[in-house]
């Protein structure tokens, strides 16, 4: 201990107590920022145009909805519903396979550490365009182009799964341990031994973990998207609902929910594993 | 065996590491580098493998000129120089096997590696260096699973596998207890003098360094201010390497204290690795 700090005098503003430091500090622009968002919010909840007699309707709707629910049934319209399953499980696990093998490509680009920056630049924005639009975009824009069907379904559902996934993994790639990199590279090994050690072996539970859950995702988009004309369990589901058909309905939806629970079991369960 | 020539390295920030280092150390000859943090150590050794290009100046190793070499011919002299971490810098989620053979894959093709189908003969150094260090029955063990001693001891098999001419060894004992500290500096000069390698030790310690190293190299701001031998380190010459400071005082007893001060964080008990690994 040296002398120094015995002999220090208590710092001045223990005179005048303490406040945390405020987000704004004027007094005046704290208040004005307050009541300009009090105020918006009034008028824009004012300006919410809400109609009585259409949501009595549709409350009773919704009754006839519940009802079906609690009566689901699965045998009158099961051919369909049979097809639009096998169609999305198919969509979803070819989509899901097909968009793995691609973003890890561009996610190994996309790693700044790894990448020279014009490879670098070109990855990302592959990855920002795939991720710029939302499935059900996409998917209008591939029925337009290759008719309705799962085809259009499986290009959807590819290209989401590149632009989640590579940029996921290239953002996991970023944070890697550096030593063990510089360890493996000072052995004498190639570029590919070197990812196939100290990154692969560093970012491949994530990788894992990531892959299960976009199979989830997949698997409920793959039935929206169908509701656009994408093929699958969403093009069954669609045309019930249009013929007010809540049983059928109601049984598909209750599929689907099995469906994603199974998903969301087996996903942790791998998990696990590759902890 | 190794020559370094007039090395100098600026950093794109503008700051000097190296200010013209030269330096030769012969075949098995072991020697010390100390200095302060930030004089350049690391650097220094990171140079000589070319995981940091150095900015002028020239490096043989044996005949061959490391700092004009690129792409395989590259990775091929890497493969003599093996590399030994402070933090060991092992795959944490490998196995302890996995890890003394990446030793091994600057030999091995990529398709061999990927599938760890190493030769049978590098599988049986493998064992042999595991034994030598020690830790045969923790040979399908993840590493993450090991105490620092023993993960120290299997970035040392990581590196005799690479079966180096010349070892670089960046602050060993760092994260390590005294004991371990000795234990693996003795490990690592009776294996040099086993395999007559060459090796360059970068140490904080000063102590450890004078018992165990014949020669130390004071480097300071990125010139070498002192080469010679270990008890030619007088207080005189610490105060040119590391700056003013009473050196008569460091008695035995303050030392000690030192020592389980610098006792590492890294250095799970055995209670907490039970814990984290049932």
């Amino acid at each position: 201990m040296t002398t120094a700090t015995q002999s220090v005098s208590p710092p001045q503003s223990l005179a005048h107590g303490w406040h945390r430091p405020r987000l704004i500090e004027p007094t005046w622009a704290r208040w004005a920022v307050a009541f300009g968002i009090v105020a918006y919010l009034t008028l824009a909840f004012a300006s919410v145009d809400v109609n009585w007699a259409r949501v009595s309707d549709g409350l009773a709707r919704a009754g006839r909805l519940f009802e079906g629910f609690l009566t689901p049934n699965f045998t009158a319209r099961w051919s369909d519903i049979q097809q639009g399953m096998i169609e999305s499980l198919t969509m979803t696990v070819t989509a899901t396979v097909a968009g793995v093998a691609l973003a890890i490509p561009f996610g190994l680009g996309a790693a700044r550490n790894l990448a020279p920056w014009w490879l670098y630049g070109i990855c990302r924005a592959v990855i920002a365009v795939s991720r710029a639009l939302h499935e059900i975009i996409v998917a209008i824009f591939f029925v337009a182009m290759f008719g309705f069907g799962p085809f259009a379904g499986f290009l959807t559902l590819s290209l989401s799964t590149i632009g989640f996934l590579s940029k996921l993994l290239a953002d996991d790639i970023e944070e890697i341990d550096p030593a063990q990199v510089e360890a493996i590279r000072a052995t004498g090994a190639g570029f590919c031994q070197v990812i196939d050690f100290a990154v692969a072996s560093q970012v491949i539970p994530r990788l894992v973990g990531l892959t299960a859950y976009k199979v989830d995702i997949n698997f409920r988009e793959s039935s929206v998207i169908g509701i656009v004309g994408a093929g699958g369990i969403g093009a069954t589901l669609n045309t019930a609902l249009d013929r007010y058909e809540f049983e059928s309905a109601a049984a598909i939806l209750l599929i689907i929910i099995t469906i994603v629970m199974a998903c969301e079991y087996a996903s942790g369960a791998i998990r696990k594993r590759f902890a | 065996m190794l020559r370094i020539e007039k090395l100098h390295k600026y950093y794109k920030t503008g700051d000097a590491a190296l200010r013209g280092v030269s330096l030769t150390v012969c075949s098995g000859e072991i020697i010390g580098l100390i200095g302060p943090s930030g004089a350049g150590k690391s650097t220094l050794i990171r140079c000589v493998n070319r995981l940091v290009e150095p900015t002028s100046g020239r490096i043989f190793l044996g005949d061959t000129e490391v700092t004009s070499l690129a792409g395989s011919a590259l990775r091929h002299a890497r493969r003599r120089i093996a590399m030994i971490f402070q933090e060991y810098a092992l795959i944490e989620r490998l196995t302890v096997m996995e890890n003394v053979l990446s030793g091994r894959l600057g030999y091995t093709g990529f398709w061999s590696s990927w599938f760890r189908r190493f030769p049978q003969t590098d599988i049986r150094r493998a064992f042999a260096l595991l034994q030598r260090v020690d830790l045969t029955e923790h040979v399908d063990k993840r590493a993450d699973a090991l105490s620092g001693g023993q993960r120290q001891r299997v970035g040392i098999a990581r590196a005799l596998a690479q079966e180096p001419e010349l070892l670089l060894i960046d602050e060993p004992t760092a994260s390590l207890d005294p004991k371990t500290s000795r234990q693996v500096m003795r490990l690592l000069t009776e294996l040099c003098r086993e395999g007559h390698l060459a090796a360059i030790v970068n140490i904080h310690d000063v102590a450890l360094a004078q018992m165990f190293l014949p020669r130390i190299v004071g480097l300071r701001a990125g010139e070498i201010v002192y080469d010679g031998p270990a008890d030619g380190l007088s207080p005189e010459v610490l105060t040119t390497i590391y700056g003013e400071e009473d050196w008569t005082q460091g008695t035995a007893k303050d030392e000690e204290e030192d020592d389980f001060d610098a006792l590492g964080a890294h250095q799970p008990s055995d209670l907490e690795v039970a814990a984290q690994y049932p």
